[in-house]
């Protein structure tokens, strides 16, 4: 506890002494800064903010086939709410992400660990390898994997046939929240590896010279010193996986072709936004989903941000 | 060409692609808000005839029209019409095939700018745009003459219930069997040709070789299930008027249909495999399967995706319920459209017409693209007809299927929500398929979906 508020004191001083500068200098950055995010603004504005305030304009009406679009004010919201299928496909989600994201989050972390304890033999080729299936994109990550865990053609049930053991059901009902959870980790290993290994490099090599003359060895200096370095990359990785675990949709959607009795058009919360978007032809509901699942995201990052930010200041 | 599958469609789409999607759908749906949204009103335009007079300067007149479709080198039929009205210049885009077109198009019709002229349209599609009053009639641009080239049970198809001509016929998949005739041979099975025979045959055929089913009912593919309901004479959805449907998915032939099939799914002695994946190619070249139960598209398909099979496959028309009443269904096969919001109807209608009907034109369709013809006069093609292919023994494949094509019940009508209701049977009758369940409960599930979504539309649901 005391370290961790020793060593954020400095770095908040060393964030305040730049931002004093002359007089001069402020005033030519005040009438730069506007200017070069001006882009950013207009895009943000443009991209992002106009669409969600028009997609929850949306969300206040309810358009049929037959008699056209009036207001409704909030009965869309009180009906998903009320959704069993998108309510299921929210708490689909939350076990996955439960489940997925830790294991990931650990194999990233120890694969970084590994990389950075420079014991590794081949490490660039090894780097290399684990962060290749993030460069592989996830549509053809997953028909691959799709391909792989087929039940007559596949690899695995071949092997297996082979071997005259009961071919695994990998896209069976039981199954398929762990298969797509593999999938997603292979996917992102790489991905978070690349982060925590870079926030390994960035600590300065006295702190483990002055370790090692206290006699800490390799696990002491991984525990006492590495780990407290990486919260906040952990903490970034942690935020990305939230989102991406909610807004879960690739994976489920292309599953579907090979295992449509298990893979409903509900399935995760995203892909039931666009089912009632584009099947069943309900904007206005597709946009309520979306927006409450939007929020459900937002709260959750929020929770996460707070208890870590908490952890760091107590 | 002419298949459809909701669930195999738009597969593409990652996460940020999704999220471009929704955000030009919504910015598309302002800019409709904006515009007023006159779609309603236009469409109380009286079907008055066009003069001879005022087509023959509309062709003479220099025009631009745009046609969205995905059939393959449809540019040498395009040129054949640009020949004859050199002023026409067509721009063929490819949009997507099937579903992701109409998504496009449906986003394009709300904005009210981007919309083709002429567009590909499926036969169980037309409802699902007529119900926007996204199509424009074409009987005032001469449309009703060409009925008579065309087979009956198509024109139904494209005709409203006013008797308007929402689309002109393309290409069509009248229903019939595909089978191994080694299979066959090996296990000494006869051609089946009643229902009952089938069934006996799938057990018969499983029994004999555990690894090979009669044939496979894919459990995500409602429109064979629809072109069985057809052969069997159901008649699932009828609408009246704009906002009134029947609906009965759970009807008494529709019960026959579920115990049967479900039935043999039960037993396993047919295959349940979701197709068109890669699975499914396997087993059809691996032998999983001894029959294709599929569409007059069906022969050059397989030729083209089961070559080391070739010379093994052989054609009949699908068992029957009634031997001594012989009738089929369709799957699949396009038409031609023309979009409501147009600049140019009498040139955009003409091109319709011209593409579908004229003689060269029709025939190229069957030559080039082996689309299965809809017009009379390539059916009775003794070119057409005569071919004999190799993949197929040297049979005459198409002659098979021009004869199917003859039994196809004309009176069958599709929903104007087909989407939804392709998806409410995978997630239902499918599944029960898939998971050797109680499919004839899985069939009233089915209708209270249907009954369900249909009355949070709007519409008066009648059951049956």
């Amino acid at each position: 506890m005391m370290t961790a508020t020793a060593a954020a004191s400095p770095k908040g001083q060393r964030r305040d002494g730049p931002t004093r500068p002359g007089r001069g200098g402020t005033r030519r950055r005040r009438s730069a800064g506007p200017l070069f995010i001006a882009p950013f603004m207009a895009l943000f504005l443009l991209l992002f903010l106009a669409p969600l305030g028009y997609a929850a304009y949306l969300s206040l009406f309810q358009e049929k086939l037959i008699g056209g679009s009036t207001f409704v004010g909030l009965d869309n919201y009180v009906t998903a709410l009320k959704d069993p299928l998108f309510l299921k496909g929210i708490g689909r989600v939350a076990l996955f992400f439960l489940i997925q994201v830790p294991v990931m989050l650990l194999l990233a972390l120890f694969f970084a660990l590994a990389l950075d304890s420079g014991l590794l033999r081949l490490a660039r080729v090894i780097r290399l390898g684990i962060f290749v299936p993030y460069a592989v994109p996830s549509v053809i990550a997953t028909l691959m994997w799709g391909y792989l865990y087929g039940p007559d053609f596949g690899p695995f049930a071949q092997i297996s046939r082979h071997l005259h053991l009961p071919a695994p059901h990998f896209l069976s009902d039981s199954w398929m929240l762990g298969s797509l959870a593999n999938i997603v980790t292979w996917e992102f290993v790489g991905y978070n590896m690349i982060i925590l290994y870079a926030a390994l490099r960035t600590i300065p090599a006295e702190l483990y010279e002055a370790a090692a003359m206290d006699g800490a060895g390799a696990w002491r200096i991984a525990w006492s010193i590495k780990l407290p370095a990486l919260r906040p990359a952990l903490t970034l990785t942690l935020l990305f996986s939230v989102i991406g675990s909610f807004q879960l949709f690739n994976e489920p959607k292309l599953l579907m072709s090979v295992a449509p009795d298990v893979i409903s058009s509900s399935y995760t919360a995203n892909l039931y936004a666009y089912s009632v978007a584009f099947i069943s032809q309900q904007t206005n509901y597709a946009a309520t989903v979306s927006f409450i699942l939007g929020l459900v995201i937002v709260i959750v990052s929020y929770a996460f941000l707070l208890t870590a930010n908490r952890r760091r200041t107590s | 060409m002419s298949r459809y599958s909701t669930a195999s469609s738009s597969a593409s789409l990652n996460r940020r692609g999704f999220l471009a999607a929704t955000g030009a759908l919504t910015l598309a749906s302002t800019l409709s808000a904006c515009g007023g949204g006159d779609s309603g009103g236009s469409s109380a335009t009286s079907a008055k005839p066009v003069s001879q007079a005022d087509i023959d300067k509309a062709m003479k007149t220099p025009t631009e029209l745009t046609f969205w479709t995905w059939v393959p080198n449809i540019a040498q039929e395009v040129a054949l019409f640009e020949k004859k009205y050199p002023a026409i210049k067509v721009k063929v885009v490819n949009a997507g095939q099937g579903t992701p077109q109409y998504t496009k198009l449906r986003t394009a019709l709300k904005a009210g700018s981007g919309a083709p002229d002429m567009v590909q349209i499926e036969y169980q599609a037309i409802p699902t745009f007529t119900i926007t009053n996204s199509l424009l009639d074409l009987r005032p641009y001469g449309a009703s003459a060409l009925k008579s080239r065309f087979v009956d049970w198509t024109w139904g198809q494209v005709s409203g219930s006013k008797g308007e001509v929402w689309a002109i016929p393309q290409d069509t998949g009248p229903m019939g069997m595909l089978y191994r005739k080694d299979i066959f041979d090996k296990h000494g099975i006869q051609v089946p040709t009643t229902w009952d025979e089938f069934a006996a045959a799938a057990r018969r055929l499983h029994k004999s070789d555990p690894d090979v089913y009669l044939t496979n009912l894919a459990a995500n593919q409602a429109a064979a299930w629809h072109g069985l309901l057809w052969q069997a004479g159901a008649k699932p959805y009828v609408t009246s008027g704009k906002s009134d449907i029947a609906i009965s998915v759970d009807d008494a032939i529709s019960r026959k249909l579920g115990a049967y099939w479900g039935g043999l799914a039960k037993e396993g002695v047919i295959g349940v495999d979701p197709d068109f994946t890669d699975s499914w190619y396997a087993g059809l070249n691996k032998g999983k399967y001894a029959t294709w139960l599929t569409a007059a598209w069906g022969p050059a398909f397989l030729s083209g995706s089961a070559k080391s099979t070739a010379g093994k496959w052989r054609a009949a028309p699908l068992p029957q319920w009634d031997a001594a009443k012989p009738s089929s269904g369709n799957w699949g096969g396009s038409t031609t459209a023309v979009i409501r919001s147009t600049k140019n109807p009498i040139a955009a209608a003409r091109f319709a017409q011209f593409l579908n009907s004229d003689p060269a034109s029709a025939k190229m369709f069957a030559t080039e693209q082996f689309f299965f013809p809809a017009t009379k006069a390539v059916l009775a093609d003794a070119e057409f007809v005569g071919d004999a292919p190799s993949f197929y023994g040297g049979q005459k494949v198409n002659q098979v299927f021009a004869d199917v094509s003859s039994t196809v019940n004309p009176s069958f009508q599709w929903p104007p929500f087909l989407d939804q209701v392709a998806t409410d049977w995978t997630e239902t009758v499918g599944k029960s398929l898939a998971g050797k369940s109680d499919t004839v409960r899985a069939l009233g599930a089915w209708q209270t979906r249907l009954t369900t979504y249909a009355k949070s539309q709007g519409f008066t649901v009648k059951t049956s």
